[in-house]
């Protein structure tokens, strides 16, 4: 429940999703709150989908719990509480665009009229098109007219802009952006930072089934700031340069060091005078490294979860 | 509008009737089955096709048969042989409709499995139908079948009725194959099953061990019973069996390869 008593508009708890001997899915606890826009970031294979199947109720979870609205997956989809945009597929061919969206407009209760979603998704144009001679990014924006059809209390898109270039990713996020102004939930998975970084007020990091980072777009950011050092440093004593002040994560990877830190200076100053350190080099590590390095297989989790 | 998630709003919010059945989403998928040209071709034109190869042969199509003539019995047999090519390629479509992820998007509607499964069988009828109409309107019009008006009616309801039967086989089927070229097979499958139904040529003319052998085949019971009207025989509960035997074996499997599909994994 939300402060003001209202269900969350996600709620999953202890969720767990195996497939066979893969674990895809490995112990996720997760509320978002209505009116909340969150992207989930991570790589391709971090569990990401397996996660948004669970929610949609297209798939259920081996272990944990998962409500919608307070609901059944299931039962908020059938009221229109719900709906999503899929990465591919899920569209007739032999249907054109205004038909496959009357099509799904007749199966809910109260749907938005097909003209409206159309436009707004800005696709009216080609509403007598057949699916099939729409571009890629056509058909994306026919699956977003059709996810806006019910009005949904939370929309979820599972990389929606997938395979689009930079000017129609632009142009299907704008159609977003004006659709949440009205203060609908939103929750998108991406694996491109800038996508995450630019539409959503907060950003949960997801790594091999497991959320490693949740905050706002500002504080994983946060994360990157600051410098890393790099040294080669022989025998270093990985304990000792934890106590370097400001030093907030310390790698060790044989013979060489990467100390990461807001205040570089103090850490060259360390290594230079105290320690048999050489061949220094300071660098800025960007958003872009941040992402990579709390996603990825072979950072050390010492800089993992900072914000959690 | 959405402009807040308030608990009145989603209390307002209210799941179909009919599990998302409608006449609109009926409409759309029958125009979807006329669109398709090849289909049409094959459940409408050629039967009515054949018929004119093999029902208007004057060496036997003015010979009596039952209560009308072997002209009027070859124009049943091409019906049903085209409500059954009908029903079966409107069921296989749902081959096609997951391999395009059709199905799973409706899975993100209201839209409940049965009423998703009898808007496929009604939409199969409705091309099955066309199909029994074409054959009997291009009968007409060659002036060569007889047989009395009432018999025209039965055995025309008769055929389109029994077609219900293959809009099983072709859900079956097309949960079963994966294929988008599932028609093909089918369209083989179902000639096969026609000539050992007796409806291209007459079972009397077989063997006696592929006569008896043709009995155990889908479309034996039907072609029997679709022309018994006519012929004014009696029903042979043989017959009925043959029915009721294929119909739960398709509509099992059917059911079966659907609880497959549909389960969440």
């Amino acid at each position: 429940m939300t402060s003001n008593g209202q269900p969350m508009a996600v709620g999953l708890s202890g969720v767990h999703k195996n497939f066979g001997s893969v674990q895809a899915v490995r112990g996720i606890d997760l509320d978002i709150a209505p009116g909340e826009i969150v992207a989930f970031l991570g790589p391709n294979g971090a569990g990401k989908t397996s996660t948004i199947d669970i929610i949609l109720g297209l798939s259920r979870p081996t272990a944990g719990e998962v409500s919608v609205f307070g609901m059944q997956p299931r039962q908020a989809i059938a009221r229109g509480l719900i709906s999503a945009v899929m990465q591919t597929g899920g569209l007739l061919k032999d249907l054109t665009v205004a038909e496959t969206a009357q099509y799904t407009a007749s199966l809910f209760v109260h749907s938005r009229p097909v003209q409206e979603v159309l436009s707004r998704a800005g696709i009216s144009g080609i509403a007598d098109r057949k699916v099939g001679k729409c571009s890629g990014g056509e058909q994306q924006r026919l699956r977003f007219a059709m996810a806006l059809l019910p009005d949904p209390e939370l929309l979820v898109l599972d990389e929606p802009t997938t395979g689009m270039d930079v000017e129609g990713r632009r142009g299907f996020w704008a159609a977003i952006r004006q659709d949440t102004a009205e203060g609908r939930t939103v929750l998108f998975a991406t694996h491109y930072l800038e996508e995450a970084d630019a539409y959503a007020d907060r950003i949960i990091l997801v790594r091999h089934g497991q959320i490693v980072a949740d905050g706002t777009a500002a504080e994983i950011k946060a994360m990157a700031a600051g410098r890393t050092v790099r040294a080669t440093l022989p025998g270093a004593d990985e304990a000792a340069l934890r106590g370097i002040p400001g030093a907030d994560s310390v790698e060790v990877r044989g013979d060489t060091v990467l100390v990461h830190s807001g205040d570089s200076d103090a850490v060259a100053r360390y290594l230079l005078t105290t320690t048999p350190a050489r061949d220094l080099e300071i660098t800025t590590r960007g958003i872009e490294d941040a992402f990579i390095a709390l996603t990825s297989d072979d950072a050390t989790t010492s800089n993992a979860g900072g914000t959690r | 509008m959405s402009t807040s998630a308030g608990i009145q709003d989603l209390t307002a919010r209210q799941a179909p009737g009919l599990g998302g059945f409608n006449l609109t989403v009926l409409r759309l998928e029958v125009r979807r089955l006329l669109r398709n040209r090849r289909t049409l071709l094959f459940a409408t034109i050629a039967p009515a096709f054949f018929f004119l190869i093999f029902g208007l042969n004057a060496a036997y199509a003015s010979e009596p048969a039952g209560h009308g003539n072997v002209s009027a019995f070859v124009m049943i047999s091409m019906a049903l042989y085209g409500a059954v090519l009908a029903t079966t390629s409107g069921g296989a479509l749902v081959s096609i409709e997951r391999a395009a992820g059709w199905s799973r998007q409706l899975r993100l509607t209201p839209l409940s499995a049965p009423a998703y499964i009898a808007i496929k069988v009604l939409t199969a009828l409705v091309l099955g139908l066309a199909s029994v109409v074409v054959v009997y309107a291009v009968g007409a019009l060659t002036g060569k079948p007889s047989m009395p008006g009432y018999l025209w009616i039965a055995t025309g309801l008769s055929v389109w009725v029994g077609s219900l039967l293959f809009a099983a086989f072709g859900l079956f089927m097309g949960y079963l194959l994966p294929t988008e070229n599932v028609m093909q097979i089918l369209g083989f499958v179902l000639i096969l099953f026609a000539f050992a139904g007796g409806l291209f040529i007459p079972l009397s003319q077989y063997p006696h061990v592929l006569q008896t052998l043709a009995m155990y085949t889908p479309l034996y019971g039907l072609n029997e019973l679709t022309h018994a009207p006519l012929l004014g025989v009696g029903v042979d509960v043989a017959w009925v069996a043959n029915v009721l035997v294929w119909l739960v074996i398709f509509a099992g499997g059917a059911m079966w390869r659907f609880r497959k599909d549909t389960a969440r994994v």
